[in-house]
């Protein structure tokens, strides 16, 4: 069952950006369920200590979180492409920008 | 007859049906509203990566004052990083309720997200409360400036967006909104989750690696 | 005829397919103190007016005045420097000449005067009746003029700032800037920089959703996709400069420390944040100028311009590329070898991109029928003057030689050759291009031609010198240049110094010739032609000036160039395919009027964008003074932004004074037909 398409004419725009497809309710919960579990596991390394493999183990999970909540909360997966390219070009210049910018104080070189 | 009526904020009418059918037809296809909310978002990114950026290169410049490892209480974060998480949710319950045309649920997840905003940002300011007391001001060392720059602009991200969501709510309850309600809810949707988002980053970057 | 109606309060039957909710919003119910403003003559027009033909003019007036008060400043300068060891001004006023010179010019007269032109033919351009967001338009303006106006207070109020425009740590901070100065730099740069944010995200939609029918990207005019690209600038580059004022804010006012190296702080942070802003930014104050030569060219050389499609790709690769090269302007601070030689290269890189844009402009001349008004003066002199600074920018490219030339007047050389060269005298290009559209006259052109000559002129006799100056070793930023310094020969500062100054005074006659051609410009009876310049794009389809509603028909775009196709048709005959003229500009104008729309819907104009940039200097000058005025200032806001939200883009009936006869309220907007 899908998202009810709004009967008014003056919003076809609506619809045309979320199309048919937005699930219902249900789909959001199991969703946020996951980001639960991943919010635990990453808090556990509070206690569980994984030693070199912290660090990037911890930045997996938050970019698998960040990817689930943009994907999915706020609907790029189920809208138009524009809304993706103008955001996902923000967010690759800011981490490519602010990495060179690191690089330049050598963050990385430890 | 072509009709063209120019799009506005939320508040905006939409043009009006005596055009025989044709609403504006936005060139691609999507909203104005929607797209506009994206590109702040994107503008969002540089802004939060500055600070972050700013914070990871002060992380380790704590002076005489207590540094992260000291300070940080992992615990407590996690519940209020915890509390937001399920804030989106419940965002986005309200947006589908809105889609749905349904006005008291629309109104009542919003309120409840807000609820949650709020008790998060009481969460940090219990935590920057116990960190002064510890020792950690916003002058006494270059992590702790960047520290609650950082936090504190998240914070009050988070603070706007609750009382957006709690005007909105009072304003969806008096039929105050012309326009698509549902778009209203979705773009500050949009901006909570995006709140959320920076939470995630600032969470496991700030808080959880190890320094 | 167009009829420009607002729609009656009760729902009527065109409302059926709406939303059934409760009744419509009426301001009368809101939270409105005063009635709607709703005239549509006189001040209260201008003051609350959202559209964006007035709106263009505004920022073009303001920004007019700004180009005043920096030129003013730089003249200061000038004089200072004309003489050694001269005293027209102490050491700590030329330290304010220098930076709020600067500071005025870049953000408070070329910015803003591309906001100008971007504001009021970007929607003709592209075929729209106004921006997407009306009031955000507003708005932008209004707080352009407040935080223009808070920063420009610090004169009168202990100071202005004093730290060169790029602000470097730690002279930024409160042990070496003691005055107020540097925080109405920081205040006034935000408020402008939320002014040009709103307003990039304002136009984008604009562009990207608001297009005629038919006109698909590939076919928008090359100023509108050079502007598109600088708002995308903007758009990501303002964040960063906003990060670094508030660092500065907060290690000024409340005690942080960012850059107190006392603490254990790397200045380079700041030098790092600026510029990652600070290079975007020239991009963003060079490509309206580049896009405003794009249409000027090919229409006096009645050719289309060659290679568009490289044009636009080279404008956007210059935007992309653009984020790669901040540090060249930090070769000589400490970054180490690694870091220097990849901006070195990235920054050879760029001068590709707009190379090509120099061989395009080229050759759409090549071959043309060329036509010398005014505003092909400019833009042939733009390419002359952009490629001279351009080249200096090469040597700059290259670390080891730039870190002989750094802080030097060789510097000073290569910015001013492609800002005042390339910047300033493409806008100038636009102003006599499009002033019959936007004011129904033409600007003489023999005053023109004084105009542009003198500016030409002084723009080389008062840079040029200054490469010598710079390789003779005058550093940048010193109040005096010493007698016993000056040398001798050819290369001696004295003479050199001299010229340069003498120069500056040129160009000043240049500017003041242009004011004399706009005053006797206004005076004239004279009406401009609908077409004077025989032109290719939409915004010339329009009556000049435009009607409030820009189009009476929204054109359908078939090509590039849709106007001069609707002129001229090719013709085969013997001799090959010909231009032949089909049909005038008068004819087609009365086309478009004997297919009017019936209705037309214009959002009505609002004073909450007035209440809202009104809020924000007041908080500014919280900051500085009395917390308690930060309270005032952000209620003021809240107020603000709650009135807006509450109001609908359209006037409602009650908001009219009714008519002398007591029928009901006028639905006349304005006369037309």
């Amino acid at each position: 069952m899908s998202a009810v398409i709004e009967p008014t004419e003056h919003l076809v725009t609506e619809a045309a950006d979320d199309g048919h497809h937005v699930p219902q309710d249900n789909y959001f919960i199991r969703i946020a369920l996951i980001l639960a579990v991943l919010t635990a596991l990453e808090t556990a390394t509070y206690w569980v200590h994984l030693g070199p493999f912290a660090t990037p183990t911890l930045l997996l999970m938050m970019s698998i979180k960040f990817w689930i909540i943009i994907r999915v909360f706020m609907h790029l997966k189920f809208d138009s492409k524009m809304f993706s390219v103008v955001f996902y070009i923000g967010l690759v210049l800011a981490l490519v920008v602010y990495a060179i910018f690191l690089s330049t104080f050598q963050f990385f070189a430890r | 007859m072509a009709d063209i009526a120019v799009h506005e904020e939320p508040s905006a009418r939409a043009d009006h049906g005596d055009d025989h059918g044709h609403a504006a037809h936005p060139s691609t296809g999507i909203s104005n509203n929607k797209l506009a909310m994206w590109l702040f978002l994107g503008s969002e990114c540089l802004l939060f990566g500055g600070l972050i950026s700013t914070y990871m290169l002060y992380r380790g410049r704590s002076g005489d004052g207590p540094g992260p490892a000291q300070i940080f209480d992992i615990p407590l974060t996690s519940v209020s990083s915890f509390i937001l998480l399920m804030s989106s949710l419940t965002m986005v319950l309200a947006v589908n309720a809105a889609k749905r045309h349904e006005e008291s649920n629309t109104k009542l997840w919003l309120m409840v997200t807000a609820l949650l905003g709020s008790l998060f940002v009481g969460g940090q300011v219990y935590e920057f409360t116990a960190f002064y007391q510890e020792g950690l001001g916003f002058t006494t060392s270059l992590f702790s400036s960047s520290f609650y720059s950082l936090t504190g602009f998240h914070g009050v991200h988070v603070s706007i967006g609750v009382l957006m969501l709690v005007a909105l709510a009072a304003i969806i309850g008096r039929g105050r909104i012309s326009g698509d309600k549902a778009e209203v809810v979705e773009m500050v949707g949009l901006y909570w989750h995006f709140v959320d988002v920076v939470w995630v980053v600032i969470f496991t970057l700030v808080y959880l690696i190890p320094a | 005829m167009a009829i420009i109606e607002r729609p009656s309060v009760s729902p009527t039957p065109a409302f059926a397919g709406a939303d059934a909710s409760p009744a419509l919003v009426t301001p009368t119910a809101a939270l409105g103190v005063f009635k709607r403003p709703v005239s549509t003559t006189g001040w209260k027009s201008w003051l609350f007016t959202v559209d964006h033909k007035k709106i263009g003019i505004m920022y073009g007036v303001v920004a007019m005045f700004f180009f005043l008060v920096g030129g003013l400043e730089a003249l200061l300068i000038r004089l200072q420097l004309a003489a050694p060891d001269n005293t027209v001004l102490n050491a700590g006023l030329y330290n304010e000449m220098f930076t709020m010179h600067a500071t005025t010019m870049v953000f408070l007269f070329v910015m803003p005067m591309a906001a100008a032109f971007a504001n009021y033919f970007l929607p003709l351009q592209v075929g729209a009746r106004d921006v997407a967001f009306p009031r955000l338009n507003a708005l932008s303006f209004w707080l352009f003029l407040s935080g223009g106006l808070f920063l420009n207070t610090s004169w009168f109020l202990g100071g202005a700032a004093d730290g060169g425009w790029f602000m470097y740590s730690p002279n930024s901070s409160a042990l070496f800037s003691p005055s107020h100065g540097v925080d109405f730099w920081t205040l006034g740069l935000q408020i402008t920089g939320i002014a040009s944010l709103i307003g990039a995200i304002n136009l984008i939609v604009t562009v990207l959703n608001m297009r005629a029918p038919g006109m698909s990207l590939m076919r928008m005019p090359v100023f509108t996709w050079m502007v598109l690209v600088v708002q995308f600038l903007l758009l990501f580059a303002l964040p960063v400069i906003t990060v670094a004022l508030f660092l500065l804010s907060f290690q000024r006012n409340f005690g942080a420390s960012f850059f107190d190296v006392d603490k254990g702080a790397d200045p380079l942070l700041w030098q790092h944040l600026f510029w990652i802003f600070g290079h975007p930014e020239v991009y963003i104050i060079i490509l309206p100028s580049f896009g405003i030569i794009s249409e000027v060219l090919p229409t006096f050389a009645r050719k289309p311009l060659f290679g568009y499609k490289f044009v636009v790709f080279s404008g956007v690769a210059i935007g992309f590329v653009g984020w790669g090269v901040w540090a060249h302007h930090m070769f000589a601070s400490g970054l180490g070898p690694v870091s220097v030689a990849v901006f070195s290269a990235a920054t050879m890189l760029i001068a590709i991109p707009t190379g090509v844009k120099i061989c395009n402009w080229t050759l759409t001349l090549w071959g043309g029928k060329l036509w010398f008004t005014t505003a092909m003066h400019f833009a042939i002199g733009v390419i002359i003057l952009f490629t001279i600074g351009g080249l200096s920018g090469v040597t700059h490219a290259s670390a080891p030689a730039d870190t002989q030339q750094t802080d030097t007047y060789h510097i000073v050389a290569h910015f001013h050759y492609v800002i005042v060269g390339g910047a300033v005298m493409g806008l100038f290009s636009g102003f006599y291009y499009w002033w019959p559209k936007v004011f129904g006259k033409m600007l003489s052109e023999r005053l023109g031609k004084w105009n542009f000559w003198l500016m030409f002129f002084g723009v080389n006799l008062t840079f040029g010198p200054m490469h010598i100056l710079g390789m003779q070793g005058q550093p940048r930023r010193m109040v005096v240049w010493p007698e016993k310094l000056t040398g001798e020969g050819f290369f001696n500062l004295a003479f050199w110094n001299l010229i340069a100054s003498i120069g500056s005074f040129v160009i000043a006659a240049g500017v003041l010739v242009f004011l004399i051609n706009v005053i006797v410009t206004a005076r004239k009876a004279e009406k401009a032609p609908v077409d004077p310049w025989d032109a290719r794009t939409l915004e010339w389809i329009t009556a000049s000036p435009p009607k409030v509603h820009n189009f009476d028909t929204i054109p359908t775009v078939h090509a590039l160039d849709e106007f001069f196709h609707r002129k001229y048709e090719e013709v085969e005959t013997e001799h090959g395919t010909r231009l032949v003229k089909v049909k005038t500009a008068e004819e087609i104008h009365a086309e478009q009027e004997a297919t009017a729309d019936q209705h037309i819907h214009l959002p009505s104009p609002s004073y909450w964008p007035i209440v809202l940039a009104l809020g924000f200097p007041i908080i500014a000058y919280g900051v500085i003074f009395n917390l308690l005025l930060c309270a005032v200032g952000s209620a003021i806001v809240l107020l603000g932004i709650f009135g807006w939200v509450l109001e609908p883009s359209v006037a409602d009936d009650s908001d009219y004074d009714p008519p002398v006869d007591g029928a009901g309220p006028s639905k006349e907007l304005a006369s037309i037909g």
